[in-house]
Order: structure tokens, then sequence, then C-alpha cells
């Protein structure tokens, strides 16, 4: 085992298995549901290259489902993607705290960027050592990259076989798959608080407000418990919500 | 705005958000208010997708059809630690069996 001062030391072969393999699970975990978010996409109305160009490049999947749920109910491109952009600022935050652990530079953050993702943080943050965290990250990232985007045009093609969303229910898949990306966020009661005011809020102003902006405007419901003072005795730290042992990484979905 | 400007817009700020973690001094970012808020987003933000999916039609008014009775499997499934995929083709099959039957 050689030591290296920036990286720190190497892994053991067993340990290195150990990483790949929590890797390559929550990769085919998450894969499986590339297949729904295809065939909703296309369901939608979006076409098998925009369902692509939405896997490839957006890569986050709870933006994604937000971009074709708001299509699908019929809201305007900006709600889509004001409400794809609130979903995803939380990627930035785990990008700070995974370029402390990765240490990369220049080009390197290119990929790095978008490989942050729910998955990849929590998997990197739930090893002990600095080399398993970063192989953690990489792996899990191109894992779920690799698989989601196959399992997406898969499930596009599935979808377009189809035809009438309504008559296989996909209309009701696509809010079951929002119900069980909240799932995991649920543990604390000020989640569960906040989960209940959103979803008030959202039935009220949906009579009277354009398609999409019902969910912007429940989103208000987020920041004020952001500054209301937490009623937990730690508060529901970011980090918390991947980093929490309680957490499994497989569970921290999209 | 097309199909087409929308994804490409949504793609385009999705990699700019990840990206700012990357070259953003790590302070800025890094107080107790902003952590607390970003972290409850998703919640407020994917519950009310959640109703709004499920209770309204296009147009925005309230309504209860058989997309309520796919939820209402979904929950029990999720309560009963399915997997992600047997979650929703559940509330799928939930929904397309109620409406062959002429419900919803």
């Amino acid at each position: 085992m050689t030591t290296n001062a920036v990286h720190g030391p190497r892994l053991a072969d067993q340990r290195r298995r150990e990483v790949i393999r929590q890797c390559l699970s929550v990769g085919i975990a998450t894969g499986a549901y590339g297949i729904s978010f295809g065939a909703l996409s296309v369901a939608a109305g979006l076409s098998l290259w925009q369902t692509i160009a939405l896997s490839a490049l957006l890569f986050s999947g709870a933006s994604q489902f937000a971009v074709v749920g708001i299509i699908a109910g019929g809201g305007a491109g900006a709600a889509a993607v004001a409400t794809s952009s609130l979903l995803g600022l939380r990627n930035g935050l785990y990008g700070l705290q995974m370029s402390r652990l990765l240490g990369v530079r220049g080009l390197r953050r290119v990929p790095a960027a978008q490989l942050t993702i729910d998955e990849s943080t929590a998997v990197a943050i739930a090893q002990a050592e600095p080399a398993a965290q970063r192989l953690g990250f990489w792996g899990t990232g191109l894992a779920v990259y690799v698989l989601w985007n196959l399992t997406t045009i898969l499930g596009a093609i599935v979808g377009n076989a189809l035809g009438d969303p309504k008559r296989f229910g996909l209309d009701a898949a696509a809010p079951a798959a929002f119900c069980a990306l909240l799932w995991p966020r649920l543990k604390t009661g000020d989640a569960r608080a906040v989960a209940a005011v959103a979803a008030v809020i959202a039935l009220v102003v949906a009579p009277h407000a354009p398609a999409g902006v019902p969910v912007l405007v429940a989103a208000l419901a987020a920041v004020v418990a952001g500054l209301l003072p937490s009623r937990g005795p730690q508060g529901p730290r970011w980090r918390n919500d991947v980093g929490n042992p309680a957490t499994p990484p497989d569970e921290a979905a999209a | 705005m097309t199909l087409w400007t929308t994804v490409l817009l949504a793609s385009g700020l999705a990699f700019a958000l990840k990206f700012l973690g990357y070259v953003v001094p790590h302070q800025v970012l890094d107080g107790v208010i902003v952590s607390r808020v970003t972290a409850m987003l998703p919640v407020a933000l994917l519950s009310a997708l959640v109703v709004v999916q499920t209770f309204t039609i296009p147009g925005g008014a309230l309504t209860l059809d058989a997309r309520a009775a796919g939820l209402a499997v979904a929950v029990t499934a999720l309560l009963l630690r399915a997997p992600f995929l047997v979650v929703v083709i559940l509330a799928a099959a939930t929904a397309a069996t109620l409406r062959a039957l002429g419900w919803g």
C-alpha cells in the first residue's frame, strides 16, 4: 500500500470491491426507474430526442420528472424551467461539499459537476476514508449516468408503443413517482410539516393560477420553514439528508 | 417557449447550479438558513407536485378520479418498503384497472 500526501492512502482490494459493489447496486436501482421517466416523458408529448436530451444533459431525476410532469399538465415552459431549477439548487450544495472531497480542478470539474446528484453524493459521504469517498462518487455517478440514460431510451420506446397514456394509468404513475422521490425525505417532523403545508398551498392555488404556478407558490413553504427556528434539537441540516447513516444511499433517490 | 427551448434551458440551468458548487468560495452558500431552505425545497416542491398531479385536471379545477386510488396504493406500497419501480407500476395498474372497469 502506498501513501499519497494529497489523496490519502490507497484502498485495499477488498475495500475497493466493496465500494464498487455499492456504486453498482445504487446505479442499477436508480437506472430501473429511468424506464418510468422515459415512458412518462413521451406520454407528456416530448419527442424521443427531447427525452434523451433531458437524461443526458439535465441528469437529475426529480427535475426531469418535474419538467415532463408540468408539460403534461399543460404548464408553461417557464414554469417547468423554474421548478426544475429550484429542485436543482440542492445539487449546487452537494457540489460545494463534493469539491472539498474530490479536490478536482480545471476541466475535471465539468464531469464532476454533471455527475453531482443525490445518489453519487450519498454514496461518497457514506464512506469513511477519502479514497473510498472519491471512488464512491465517481463510481456511482458513472453507473447511474450510463444506466439512467440507457433505461430512459428503453422507457421512451416502450411508452411510444403503449399509445394512450391514460389507458395504462401513466397519468397516475407520475404522482406515484413524485411520492416515491419525496418519501425518503420525510424522516423529520419539520419535513413532514413542510410537505403538508406545501400540499395545501398547491391545492388552494391550483384553481386560480396557470398550470405550474401552484407548485412554485408552494415552494414558499420551504423558504418560511428555513427561516423559522427548527423544532428538532439539531434541525434538518441538508448534510443529514444524505449523510445520515439512517438513510441508505439507495433510498436517497433522485 | 418551444419544447426544445424548455429542455435545453432547464438542462443548462441544472448544469450551471451543479457547477456553481465547484467554483464559488466555500463560505458563500454555507449558512445554516441557506442549508435549511435548500433541504426543504425538494420536500415542498415534490409534495406540491404529488397533489397537483393527482387532484387537479387541466385548467386547475380539483377532482377525485382513478389517480387518487393509484396514489393511495403507491403510499401503501411505500409503507411496505416497495422499491421505486414497483410503487410506480402498482399506481399505474390501479388507475388502469379502475378505468377499464368504468370508473375515473
